[in-house]
């Protein structure tokens, strides 16, 4: 069980309209009663403050199901968003899928 | 004004011209030709005849209008009537001249030619006024090459008939050659009849009744005339005229042809008739195009249009509104019927129709179902609304197999004509209701730009500017600045995430938090905890704020701030005339909405000298790309305050706001932007 995981791969942008799919997706991966997501950010290369609003609107449900959600690969741009607003203390986020992979508990 | 003067004066000098005709006969008659020059006492007579006729023409011609109105009924009771009066006063004078046959007096040639003398005016009358309603209903809807003829056919046989009273000695055989021409011509131009198509049956009826009579008041003068030709004691005799007999001939041909065409045409009619309805409720139904009425209103007129076209003897409209409650519009069935009607049928299109299944594209088998009881079929189109059934057209018959592809034809142009004006209607609810929102939209932005400060708190050893742009009416950003006791200052900056109406609102709680806050005079730290405590109970769960809160203490001058996620600030120094970002951890307001919260706040203190800038913005500002998707960046930023450190601090504000639009090609900032310029 310790190397089962759910990988959810985000692309493309994310704004206020795109982010709803991405709560809808977050929700979903949740809701099967993963307990390892992975989220794959090598293809994102803009996220707006409504989209992260997205990961934030599930932290709640993911410290109470006391799932990990571990972040991997974000672009320099996608990095320092996430770094200003304080997510990079809060967050587990790592550089590639291999240290991801070697954080799971 | 100018055809009342002129049927006055074609009147008088008609009148003026019949007695002057009467006079001079009669008088030439008394007093025999001996004494007088035979020419003249022949010529006279003739020529007064002849303006008598002109007169008349001329009267008709303006007093029976172009029949551009399709009345043509009214133009053959007209003629009806005329041909009535002046046949009623013929046939007196026949009566009296049988009545008194043997007596001297009516041997006296003077009376005799009195009363020819009348004769004459009712036959010129008659003819005349005939003459002018056929070339009306001939003249209808003309090509000019017909009216050319025409022209060449009125003035030959007018012109003719003057220059033939004047010269009466003309050669027989070009007479009779002429008599030709103009026969062939009267039959050429007989045959223009376009006017009977648009006859109703019944008027097609009545139409042949009164040309008949016509024809045989006509008949009756003629008869009138050649007795009193026969009877030899005329000193002029009207048939001598060959272009009266000419006249007459027409006025034969023409009633006779158009007889004959109008019994042609009665069984076609009725068809006819139809066409010509449904253009005119095709053209009714396109008027609600232009003139959008109320749903109801344009399926009434649906209705009732579609079942005059098909001559349906029932039909209904069952529609679905727009909050999906549907209703009837019922014509000959009651609500009971249709609800049997329906559940009789359980198959087919009718069906798919009646219970409003229906869908753009699909093959259509048949629009037509055979019923049981008082209507035997039946007839169903759907109406579409962007692509969607909204109400369906049910037509009844009494007979079986009464509809055909035809009929659904035309009533699929007056759906799409409905459709067209219901779709009409609703973008023009629409555009009214939209504009409505924007109404309160521009009412949201003035309140919002109360929301910010006019004036912010400043003092004599800081001055202070702000600047906020929403990139929609309104926007998340805030900005504020207040005293907070003798020498504290309270500089906040704020941006909401997301855009709009539902950033605003959130915007709008910020202030009411910072407001309530800086009454407690709390330091940064607690001043941010306490803000995240607020918001995480108001905040929805996927909002969260950036924020950074600062505290100039001008007697220590010194900045203690913290930053919660919020852009890091730049702090111009003029000691080394260096510009940096002030680090720092923090975390974003509503991200953690719990006692954990606390271990992520960071406070830090820096000194500042006078001279020094402190820049505050949000990250619509760093974040504004230019065409090539490039971003103005912290280094933008920075590389434009470095060009106004020496001024005030708007002109500082304008000099990077300009440098700003300059990167952006003044294209339109993609997020809300604020900024707040703080020297010292």
């Amino acid at each position: 069980m310790a190397e089962a995981y759910c990988e959810l791969v985000i692309e493309g942008s994310i704004d206020a309209s795109s982010s709803i799919h991405l709560e809808n997706s977050l929700e979903q991966v949740i809701l099967e009663g993963n307990s390892v997501l992975l989220i794959n950010m090598s293809g994102l290369t803009y996220i707006s403050s409504a989209g992260l609003g997205a990961f934030i609107s599930k932290l709640d449900i993911i410290n109470q199901r006391d799932i990990q959600m571990i972040f991997f690969q974000l672009s320099p741009a996608v990095a320092s968003v996430f770094e200003i607003l304080g997510l990079g203390d809060l967050l587990d986020i790592v550089a590639d899928k291999e240290t991801a992979i070697g954080k799971i508990k | 004004m100018y055809q009342k003067f002129n049927l006055k004066i074609s009147f008088f000098i008609a009148l003026l011209s019949w007695g002057l005709y009467a006079f001079s006969d009669l008088y030439f008659i008394q007093y025999g030709q001996d004494e007088i020059n035979p020419l003249v006492a022949d010529l006279l007579p003739n020529i007064f005849v002849s303006t008598f006729i002109l007169s008349v023409l001329n009267y008709y011609r303006s007093r029976i209008r172009k029949a551009e109105s399709l009345n043509f009924a009214n133009l053959l009771w007209r003629i009806f009537v005329t041909g009535l009066i002046t046949t009623l006063i013929a046939l007196l004078i026949q009566l009296i001249f049988y009545l008194f046959t043997d007596h001297p007096m009516i041997k006296q040639p003077m009376l005799i030619n009195f009363l020819y003398h009348i004769l004459v005016a009712l036959v010129v009358i008659y003819m005349i006024s005939t003459f002018v309603v056929w070339k009306r209903l001939i003249l209808y809807q003309k090509s000019k090459r017909l009216l050319q003829l025409w022209n060449f056919f009125e003035y030959g046989l007018f012109g003719g008939l003057i220059i033939l009273g004047v010269f009466r000695d003309l050669n027989d055989q070009f007479l009779y050659f002429l008599v030709i021409v103009f026969t062939i011509l009267s039959f050429f131009l007989a045959f223009n009849l376009k006017w009977i198509a648009y006859l109703s049956f019944g008027q097609k009826l009545k139409s042949i009744l009164l040309i008949l009579l016509s024809g045989i008041y006509l008949f009756n003068f003629y008869l009138g005339l050649s007795q009193f030709s026969t009877h030899g004691s005329l000193q002029i005799d009207l048939l001598d005229s060959l272009l009266i007999i000419q006249l007459f001939i027409f006025l034969f041909i023409y009633p006779a042809i158009t007889v004959l065409v109008i019994l042609f045409n009665l069984p076609t009619s009725s068809v006819v008739e139809r066409k010509l309805k449904e253009a005119v409720e095709f053209q009714r139904l396109s008027n609600l195009v232009a003139t959008p009425e109320s749903e109801g209103a344009t399926y009434r007129h649906l209705i009732e249009s579609a079942m005059n076209a098909v001559l349906a003897e029932a039909a209904w409209i069952e529609r679905k509104e727009e909050d999906n409650a549907h209703s009837f519009i019922l014509r000959g069935v009651t609500v009971d019927e249709v609800q049997m009607i329906k559940q009789s049928l359980s198959t087919g299109y009718v069906n798919k129709v009646m219970f409003m299944r229906a869908h753009g594209e699909e093959q259509i088998k048949s629009y037509f179902s055979f019923l049981q009881g008082r209507y035997q079929s039946a007839m169903a189109l759907p109406i579409f609304l962007e692509n969607r059934q909204v109400a369906a057209l049910v037509l009844l018959h009494g007979v079986k197999d009464a509809f055909n592809l035809d009929l659904v034809n035309i009533v699929t142009t007056y759906i799409n004509q409905i459709s067209a004006a219901l779709l009409n209607a609703r973008l023009l609810r629409k555009t009214i209701q939209n504009e409505r929102y924007q109404e309160q939209l521009k009412i949201a932005k003035l309140v919002q730009k109360r929301l910010l400060p006019d004036e912010l708190a400043h003092h004599a050893s800081f001055d202070i500017v702000g600047l906020s742009k929403p990139t929609e009416e309104v926007g998340g950003d805030y900005y504020d600045g207040v005293q907070l006791t003798d020498d504290k200052y309270g500089i906040f900056i704020a941006d909401v995430s997301g855009k709009g109406t539902s950033a605003a609102f959130n915007m709008a709680q910020m202030k009411g938090v910072f407001h309530s806050l800086t009454q407690l005079n709390l330091s940064p730290t607690d001043f941010i905890i306490k803000a995240n405590e607020a918001l995480g109970k108001c905040l929805e769960k996927s909002s969260f704020i950036t924020a950074a809160y600062h505290v100039i203490d001008v007697t220590s001058r010194t900045i203690e701030f913290v930053r919660a996620g919020h852009c890091r600030a730049l702090q111009y120094t003029s000691k080394d005339q260096k510009a940096q970002f002030l680090e720092g951890k923090g975390l974003g307001l509503g991200i953690l909405r719990n006692k954990t919260y606390d271990n992520y706040v960071h406070a830090q203190t820096i000194d500042y000298c006078s001279g020094d800038i402190l820049v505050l913005y949000t990250d619509g500002i760093i974040e504004a790309t230019n065409d090539f998707g490039v971003a103005f960046g912290e280094e933008g930023l920075r590389n434009s305050l470095i060009n106004y450190v020496g001024m005030s601090p708007k002109e500082i504000m304008k000099g990077i706001m300009d440098e700003l639009y300059e990167f952006t090609s003044h294209k339109m900032v993609e997020d809300d932007y604020s900024a707040v310029v703080i020297k010292f």
